[in-house]
Parts: C-alpha cells; sequence; structure tokens
C-alpha cells in the first residue's frame, strides 16, 4: 500500500481537473462537482488508512521512499519528486485527508447556493494535493512545491468572492506576507545544500551530527532561515497579521486552510528537521519565545473582537503560538500532537461558527435586513435555535480551554510541563511557561465570551428574523458530530502514563525524533510537580472559562448598531495594537513609495522605457537621417560619386 | 604593319577626348537633352575603340559595334520617350528640378 500512495495526491488532482473544467463549462452541474470534490478527498482518506495500516502492521526501521520520477539533476544535485512515508508523515496524512473529507462534506451544504460552487470544489480538491505533497516530501524543495501551492490555494480561496476588493485585498496580502518567509524557506535551503550538498531528509538526519557543529553558526542560522518561513506560512510574529484577515474566505476555507492544515505547515516543518532544531539551541529558544509571546499576544487581541470569526483567527494564532512552544521546547512529538488536537477542536470551532452564519445570513436574507451576520453583538441566545451547534461548539470551546478529558487539556498541559521542565536547564523557559499560562487564562475567557455572546443571554438578531434561525442541515452537522468527537477523545491518542496510558503517539513518532533525541533529552516531570502542573492548567481552564462567562453576561449587549465606540485599553485592543496601521506606516508606504517614484517613474519609465528601448529607436533614427543626407535626388551628384568610384575601382585594377 | 595601324594611337587618342567630353557634358549639364546627347558622344567614342582595335584582333570588335549601335538605337526610343514624359509632367527638361528621389 505505502507504494500506492501517490494515489492519495494523484486522486484530487484528478478532481481538481475535473471540478475546475466543469467550473468553466458547467458551472451548474452541482451534483457532479459535489460528488467528484468530496469524493475524491474521502478516497484519499482511504488511501491513507491503507498506508497507515501497513505502517502499524510492518513498522519500518527507516523511512519509505517512493520515488515517482528525476525531478532537478543538476551536476551534483539530485532533486528526485519523491514522497517520503513514516510515522510523521502519516499522521499529517491521516489529518489532513480526514478533517478535510469532513470539510469537503460540510461545504457541500454550505455553498450550495454559491454561483461559484464548481470553482469552489476545484480549488479545494487542489488544496487537498498540494497539502499533500507538502507533508510527503521527501526533500525541501519537494516539500516547497506544496509550501508555495498551498499558498496559492489560500490566496484563491481568501480571494474567492474577489468581486468585493476587501477581499481580493485580504488575498493579496496573506500572498505578500508568506512571501516574505518564503525567502527565508528558500535561503535555509541554499544553506543546507553548501553544508550537506543534498537536499533529501534522509541525508540531513543521517549526516547532521557529521557535517554540522552543535550550536554552530550554519545550523543556527539555517534553522533561524527555516523559522523565518514558518512565521509566515505558521501566522507568528512577525508576520501573523494576514491570518486574521484571511476569515474573508469562506468559511469552510478558514476552517481546512486557515486552522486545521496549511497554516501548521511550519510546525511540521520543525518538526520534520528535528535534528537540526535540536543542534540549535538558540534557535530553538527563539522559537519557543516567538511561540509563546506569539500566544498570549494574539489571545489578548481575541479578548476584543467582535467579529466570531476573527476571534476563532486569533485563537488559531494563539494556539499555534503553543505548537510553536512545544516544538522549540524540543518536544516534537507534543508540539504534533497538539496539532492533530487543535485539528479537531478548530475545525470544529470553525465549521460551527459556519453553521451560525449560515443561520444569521438566512435569517437576515429572508427579512432583506442589512445586518452584520458575523457581529457576535447581533447573535445570543442561539442555544434555542441550534442546540446540535450550541453543544458540539461547547465541546470545542472545553477541549480549547484545557478542560481534561478533552482533547485539548492533554496536549496543552503537554506543552506547558514540558516548557517548565525545560526551564530547570535554561530558565528563560519558566518565563516561555508563564507566558503559556497566562495565554491559557486569556483563551479560556476568550472562548466563554464568545460563546456567551452568541448562544446564551438574550436573542438580539430581531423580531422578525427570529423565526428563521434553526441548525444547519445534517449535510453540515454531520462532520461536526464527528469532529465533536474527535474533539472529546483526542487525547487518547497520547495519553499520558499519570492517566494510565502510555503515550502512544509519542512513541509511534519516535523513529522520526530519534535523531534529535540524540542532543537534547527531556523527561515529563513527574511526583508532585506533574500533579501542581496539571492541578494549576486546570485551574487556570475553569477561572477563565467562569470570569468569561460572568463578564460577558454581566451586562445588557447593544447590537453592533447601537454599541458605544470603544474607549481606553479595550480600543487598543479592538483594533489589535494598531499593528496593521504601524506595518502600513512602516513597510507598506514606503515600499509603495519607492515602487512609484523611484521605479516606475524613474527607472521603468525613465532608464528602461526613456534610455534603453526609446534610445535605440532614437539612435537609429539619427543613423538613418544622417545616411539620408545622401540621397539629394540630383543625377548629376550620383554620376560624379559613380566616377569617382568607377575611377578608383579602375585605379586599383591597373596598379 | 598595315598601313590602318599607324593611324591606331590617334584613334584612340580622339576615342579618349571624345569620351571625356561626354563624361564631362553628363557631370556638368543639366538639361537632359543634352545630356542625352552626350550619352551618345560616349557610346560612338567607345564604338570608336572597337573599330579601330579590330584591326589587331579580328572582327568580333566590328561586330560588337552594331550590337552597340542597337542598344544605343533602342536607347534612344526609350529615352527620348522618357524624356518626353517628363517634360509633359513638370513644363521643364532642367535635371535640378527633377529630385523626387530626395532622401
Amino acid at each position: 500500500m505505502t507504494s500506492w500512495v501517490w494515489l492519495a495526491v494523484a486522486l484530487p488532482l484528478a478532481g481538481f481537473l475535473v471540478n475546475g473544467a466543469l467550473s468553466l463549462r458547467r458551472p451548474d452541474a452541482k451534483g457532479v462537482v459535489s460528488l467528484v470534490g468530496a469524493g475524491v478527498s474521502v478516497a484519499a482518506f482511504l488511501v491513507s488508512l491503507g498506508v497507515f495500516a501497513e505502517l502499524v502492521a510492518r513498522p519500518p526501521e527507516h523511512a519509505a521512499i517512493v520515488r515517482l520520477w528525476s525531478w532537478l539533476p543538476v551536476g551534483t544535485l539530485q532533486v528526485d519528486l519523491a514522497f517520503q512515508v513514516d510515522q510523521l508523515s502519516a499522521v499529517m496524512l491521516l489529518v489532513v485527508t480526514g478533517v478535510g473529507s469532513l470539510i469537503h462534506l460540510f461545504s457541500v451544504g454550505y455553498m450550495r447556493e454559491d454561483p461559484g460552487y464548481a470553482r469552489y470544489f476545484a480549488y479545494l480538491n487542489l488544496f487537498i494535493v498540494f497539502m499533500l505533497v507538502l507533508v510527503l516530501g521527501s526533500s525541501l524543495p519537494v516539500m516547497f512545491i506544496g509550501w508555495e501551492g498551498v499558498g496559492l490555494c489560500s490566496y484563491l480561496l481568501i480571494g474567492f468572492w474577489f468581486s468585493d476588493k476587501a477581499n481580493a485585498d485580504a488575498g493579496k496580502k496573506a500572498f505578500i506576507m508568506n512571501r516574505i518567509g518564503d525567502s527565508g524557506f528558500m535561503i535555509a535551503m541554499f544553506l543546507v545544500w553548501r553544508a550537506f550538498g543534498a537536499l533529501d531528509f534522509a541525508t540531513i538526519d543521517s549526516r547532521a551530527a557529521d557535517v554540522l557543529v552543535p550550536g554552530g553558526a550554519i545550523v543556527t542560522a539555517i534553522t533561524l532561515f527555516l523559522f523565518l518561513g514558518c512565521t509566515g506560512k505558521s501566522a507568528q510574529i512577525p508576520l501573523y497579521t494576514w491570518l486574521p484577515d484571511a476569515m474573508a474566505g469562506p468559511t469552510p476555507v478558514s476552517a481546512l486552510i486557515h486552522a486545521a492544515t496549511m497554516v501548521t505547515a511550519g510546525v511540521y516543518l520543525v518538526a520534520r528537521t528535528n535534528v537540526l532544531f535540536a543542534m540549535a539551541p538558540v534557535s530553538s529558544t527563539v522559537v519557543a519565545g516567538i511561540g509563546a509571546v506569539t500566544a498570549l499576544f494574539a489571545a489578548t487581541i481575541g479578548l476584543r473582537q467582535y467579529d466570531i470569526k476573527r476571534v476563532l483567527a486569533y485563537s488559531t494564532v494563539s494556539q499555534l503560538g503553543y505548537m510553536f512552544l512545544g516544538v522549540g521546547t524540543g518536544v516534537y512529538a507534543t508540539g504534533i500532537f497538539h496539532l492533530v488536537t487543535h485539528a479537531f477542536f478548530k475545525a470544529l470551532l470553525f465549521l460551527g461558527s459556519g453553521s451560525v452564519i449560515h443561520a444569521m445570513h438566512h435569517a437576515y436574507h429572508a427579512t432583506h435586513a442589512h445586518e452584520d451576520a458575523q457581529d457576535m453583538r447581533n447573535m445570543g441566545g442561539l442555544k434555542r435555535y441550534m442546540p446540535w451547534t450550541f453543544w458540539l461548539m461547547t465541546i470545542a470551546t472545553l477541549a480549547i480551554a484545557g478542560i481534561p478529558p478533552f482533547s485539548g487539556f492533554f496536549s496543552k498541559d503537554e506543552i506547558l510541563a514540558m516548557a517548565f521542565a525545560r526551564g530547570a536547564d535554561l530558565p528563560v523557559y519558566y518565563l516561555f511557561y508563564g507566558l503559556g499560562v497566562l495565554a491559557a487564562l486569556l483563551t479560556a475567557f476568550y472562548m466563554a465570551r464568545l460563546m456567551a455572546m452568541t448562544f446564551l443571554g438574550e436573542n438580539r438578531t430581531g423580531e422578525r428574523e427570529r423565526a428563521h434561525l434553526h441548525d444547519a442541515p445534517w449535510i453540515m452537522t454531520g462532520p461536526l458530530v464527528v469532529l465533536g468527537v474527535l474533539s472529546a477523545v483526542g487525547g487518547a491518542l497520547n495519553l499520558p502514563e499519570v492517566f494510565g496510558g502510555h503515550q502512544a503517539l509519542e512513541h509511534w513518532l519516535e523513529p522520526v525524533t530519534a535523531p534529535a533525541a540524540a542532543f537534547t533529552r527531556l523527561e515529563v516531570p513527574h511526583g508532585a510537580t506533574e500533579y501542581y502542573l496539571i492541578g494549576a492548567a486546570v485551574l487556570i481552564g475553569i477561572v477563565g472559562l467562569v470570569a468569561g462567562w460572568r463578564a460577558t453576561l454581566a451586562r445588557p449587549i447593544p447590537t453592533a448598531r447601537a454599541a458605544p465606540p470603544e474607549r481606553g485599553l479595550a480600543l487598543v485592543l479592538n483594533r489589535k495594537y494598531y499593528i496593521d496601521e504601524l506595518y502600513d506606516t512602516i513597510v507598506v508606504r514606503p515600499v509603495v513609495w519607492l515602487s512609484r517614484a523611484v521605479l516606475w517613474r524613474g527607472v521603468d519609465q525613465g532608464v528602461v522605457d526613456g534610455a534603453a528601448v526609446n534610445g535605440m529607436a532614437r539612435l537609429s533614427q539619427g543613423l538613418g537621417w544622417l545616411g539620408s543626407r545622401l540621397q539629394t535626388g540630383q543625377v548629376g551628384v550620383y554620376v560624379v560619386l559613380f566616377l569617382v568610384g568607377a575611377l578608383w575601382v579602375l585605379g586599383a585594377v591597373i596598379r | 604593319m598595315t598601313p590602318g595601324m599607324t593611324l591606331l594611337g590617334p584613334a584612340l587618342g580622339l576615342s579618349a577626348i571624345l569620351f571625356s567630353l561626354g563624361v564631362a557634358g553628363v557631370v556638368l549639364r543639366r538639361n537632359a537633352i543634352v545630356l542625352f546627347v552626350c550619352i551618345e558622344l560616349m557610346l560612338n567614342a567607345v564604338n570608336l575603340t572597337f573599330v579601330a582595335l579590330a584591326q589587331l584582333h579580328g572582327a568580333s570588335g566590328q561586330i560588337m559595334v552594331f550590337f552597340v549601335m542597337t542598344v544605343a538605337a533602342a536607347e534612344a526610343a526609350v529615352g527620348l520617350a522618357i524624356i518626353l514624359a517628363i517634360f509633359r509632367h513638370k513644363q521643364s527638361v532642367d535635371l535640378q528640378n527633377i529630385n523626387l528621389l530626395r532622401g
């Protein structure tokens, strides 16, 4: 089955081609589009299951490389288009195709009435293709194909409703910020090539200890540039601002690309190159530090947002920070663990918010009201009208807030515990632990606020609209139920010993993380410390939830139209610390000015068009004018010249 | 040495003078008719050379003269026709006024 892994990529690719053709020729063939779009995704999931089953049955010593063809044979650089099947890529395969299939099914209901239905599914299938290339790539360049491809699909889907300029701008913003990060990825590839003379992960893993000096400048530079790529793709400080804007796309896209899969690619990259990060403690500390700061920073912004999707977007940025705190601490399996549980509960939260927006949109549509269907101030009391959505999102909220026994508790708690344990060697990790704990408190707070504003209290949607609010159809609620179950029990994947488990995921990933384990070895704190850490984490989750719930419902909430303007700290948080404005002033405007005044008017119009293109034309025109002066039209002059020439030739011949 | 051969030098000299006169006329004069006459003069100077040298090299030179005379006759017909056409068009045969091909 392993050698058939290419089918998991080829099937969605075929789906993309079919749906792409249909979107051009038969955009109304929605039945076929649904069947093909969701079908190929489910088929890819079945292939992944087969691959996974074979790995379980016969755990290989080394990663299986499935070589398809030679891609870049350039001198000593030989890059094959090859897929690497090992424990890590198998986990990612299952997450991408599994969550991806559920979101495809949800989209069938969510996008049913959209005129761009076929185009939507074509893009979504293409995304699955590139995401699988990313996780399966056996070398940095092959991974880079997927890395860029998912960026392209992200751009296409953020700007899916491109007739609205704000959406198109959000797509451009995401694409350009990712380019900045990608430059880091490429520089890292060049450095790896210089150091190793190869770019595949197998060589990096096996030869890193011989080629590189632990803690040396080269490995530090490689890892920092790789991490620059991660900050772009995974929305970490300083390149995180595109992710909240990416919510301009359809909600299932936010769930799939901007929460569950694509944005976690950075975490996957760090886990994949774990040996390099383990050899560069400085870089690892930077990764953990950026992760911890981002987790807290984004959580504070999430406290004061009113758009339901924006709260979840900042929550995603914050949770990605946790994952980086994990992989930066050196516990790569735990980072991947949080990646998996986060994929479950955040996809559930986004799809749940999609159901809510769907219902709100229909209600306003039915009464021709022009209110914001995503503003939580217009919701409230939806629990009565959408009980399924409410209870499922409650599971996800408990999971993200870290309440046992839901999945998020285990993964988040383990990251924090390991950061705390690392503090024994490097005291700065105690600070990171503190930031993470504070972020956990805020996470519970803003999630309770979101749930309370949306589902509890009085309904603020409006008298006439209320009759139209109801749960989504089963094609949409079904995937939510599956994700709800996974969010609830996902923690069992890596149940720690203290709860009677044996850390299955961590042992499963051991062959992948073994190269790094040679450099850093961290033990889970045992005994009293462990109980203290768990107790603190649970307490903080409960305190945050209760505080968020009480604070939100303490006062009546005005609707979006009636709300007074924000003041003080609330305004700063609502405006996201003015970071967008800051970037606009110090980066965007100077670049635009430089492009217009210098590059456009100066270089392009002045040098290229003026001096080069028009200059050559003027030069030949001038030479032609000089030549034309010889042609007087006077026959006599020609005869004289002819005579002189004839005499000259004659003289030359005679002599 | 045949008696005619003593005349070879003067004949070639006369031919050179006539040819030079023709060239000078073509270069210096502006009237198309005069130009045309000068061209005829050059052709006949060449004819004289052919005839004079035929004594040394056989009859081929004299045959060539017939060709030249034929071409000259044809040229006279065509050339005069062109001059006539130009005159009808411009009311002048002064070549300085005919400079349509100026660059």
